[in-house]
């Protein structure tokens, strides 16, 4: 598996410059999001993120992060590792709102 | 009931007796439902087919397993927060509770009945207690390894099981390796360690006779097998053909090995990173069948009769199920059961398949012949359904 990362950062760039992320996303489709991460997310970081197989999704950890870099970390995942890339179920917008709720730190 | 507890959400859920009076009966026809959402699990009977008593207060159980007391009276239940807790089934309440560690995996009970085992994540190792009241005996800390932030931390173990020759058999995520842990004298555990066995080793089973201890490897094709019979040759890759020259698909949830499906002498595996069922040869391990199926596989479950397979699967497929028919190697039925299908559990002898369905808060029985649903039991964000007749069952 290739990495494809550069591409990604320049989608990703794109979208969020142009300021429709976040703004477009629903309340229903927010506790979609939300559902993903407390049971989908959570089946290899744990229901409440702190940590299963994958590390522990809580703030402290993502304090260095900048949120581009959590967001293509969601999107494409992380090859050679069972992070799987969530590209085909999260919009670059929804990957980017959940990606600012982890950075802010969020207990599903 | 006492009405107070009638103010508790999770009694919508229930209907049974109140903790206070302790059953008289026996044990085997009776099991555990994990509520994985309230950290409480349903003591159910498994003739009824109905809830016996609500157990609350265990934790973190977003990824939980058990194991029972060979007097099938007591369930140990894992949680991942490090939790293990005693449950008295005949009675409906928590005997002991200890939390042993920041996050744990599983668990496993030895031979004779007196040591549970625990496998932890964070920080990496085992453990090993008094199955009687949960005081630690041993504390075997897991191989060092250097993370991602060049931070030392001990390698995860997954894949724990027990063996026979009071051993516990683990495997070692970071480090790719697998120990084997005898417990003979419980206050000098000996240790075999065998390293590279493979990358990253995700979980692991032990077959039904106690034999063969293999597994799954996440970071390279191919499963790791050591002979239990032989513990001074160290382990060999096996299937390590299959998924070579494929692209490996993405994986949303990591295959369980537990609960070997044997039929005849052929057994059936997740394949992973790849939608399908590998069939194996069990005496010389060799890849003798393949079944397409309708996702990633995460539990793959002979019937007792070993006649037919049923496989549950990964999100975003985790509202099916399908059977396979061992003898035709056909996928003979698939069934819709609502999103978050997470498990199943056989009746002791199979007539009868219990299955979790979470998002819509109930266990599912089917009859294994017809394949149709008979019975709905309301249970609050249901996962893993542990019968009591894992009792004397080795690996579970
Ligand atoms: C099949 C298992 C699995 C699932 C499901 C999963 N992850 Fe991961 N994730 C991992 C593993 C394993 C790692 C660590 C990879 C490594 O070794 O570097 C990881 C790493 C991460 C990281 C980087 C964390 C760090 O500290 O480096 C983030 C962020 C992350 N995952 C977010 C998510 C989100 C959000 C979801 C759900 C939409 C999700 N993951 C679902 C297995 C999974």
């Amino acid at each position: 598996m290739k990495r494809k990362a550069p591409t990604a950062t320049l989608i990703l760039a794109i979208t969020v410059m142009s300021g429709t992320v976040s703004a477009e996303i629903s309340p229903v489709r927010q506790a979609e999001i939300i559902h993903l991460l407390r049971h989908d997310c959570g089946s290899c970081h744990g229901m409440r993120l702190e940590g299963g197989l994958g590390p522990a999704l809580v703030a402290k950890r993502f304090t260095d992060w900048n949120i581009d870099q959590l967001a293509l970390t969601i999107l494409y995942g992380r090859p050679g590792t069972p992070m799987p890339p969530w590209r085909p179920f999260l919009t670059d917008g929804e990957a980017y709102w959940l990606a600012t709720r982890l950075k802010e730190g969020i207990q599903p | 009931m006492k009405p107070l507890l009638g103010l508790t959400a999770g009694l919508l859920f229930f209907c049974g007796h109140a903790a206070a009076d302790c059953l008289t009966r026996g044990t085997g026809d009776m099991g555990i439902v994990i509520e994985r959402a309230a950290g409480s699990l349903q003591v159910v009977d498994t003739t009824a087919h109905k809830a016996l008593f609500r157990v609350e207060g265990l934790g973190d159980l977003s990824h939980a397993s058990a194991v029972y007391s060979r007097d099938g009276r007591y369930a140990y239940i894992f949680g991942r927060d490090g939790g293990v807790t005693k449950v008295d089934i005949l009675c409906g309440k928590i005997v002991t509770r200890v939390v042993q560690a920041g996050n744990s995996i599983g668990g496993a009970i030895s031979q004779d009945g007196q040591l549970i085992a625990v496998s932890n994540y964070e920080p990496g190792g085992v453990k090993i207690f008094s199955a009687q009241d949960l005081s630690l005996i041993a504390d075997i800390p897991a191989t060092g390894i250097i993370d991602r932030d060049g931070k030392q931390k001990g390698s995860k173990t997954v894949g724990l099981v027990d063996a026979p020759g009071q051993r516990f058999a683990v495997s070692l995520y970071d480090s790719g390796e697998a120990w084997v842990i005898e417990m003979k004298n419980p206050t000098a555990p000996k240790i075999q360690r065998y390293t590279q066995i493979g990358a990253l080793p995700y979980d692991a089973l032990v077959t039904p006779d106690g034999r063969y201890y293999i597994s799954g490897l996440f970071g390279q094709d191919g499963l790791s097998l050591l002979d239990l019979w032989h513990p001074e040759t160290p382990p060999r890759i096996i299937l390590q053909g299959y998924g070579r020259g494929e692209q490996m698909l993405p994986v949303y949830k990591m295959p369980h090995l537990e609960g070997w499906a044997m039929a005849g002498n052929r057994a059936f595996l997740p394949a992973v990173g790849h939608h399908e069922v590998l069939v194996v040869r069990q005496d010389d391990w060799v890849e003798t069948g393949r079944v397409k199926v309708h996702g990633q596989p995460v539990f793959v479950m002979a019937r007792p009769d070993g006649r037919q397979v049923w496989v549950n699967f990964a999100f975003p497929d985790n509202d099916t199920i399908q059977v396979i028919d061992t003898e035709s190697l056909v996928v003979v039925k698939t069934l819709k059961t609502g999103k978050g299908a997470l498990h199943m559990e056989f009746s002791p002898r199979g007539e009868e398949v219990w299955i979790s369905v979470r998002d819509k808060d109930e266990v599912q029985v089917y009859d294994t012949d017809s394949m149709e649903l008979m019975y709905k039991l309301p249970v609050d964000k249901p996962s893993g359904i542990f019968f009591t007749s894992r009792a004397h069952k080795t690996g579970l």
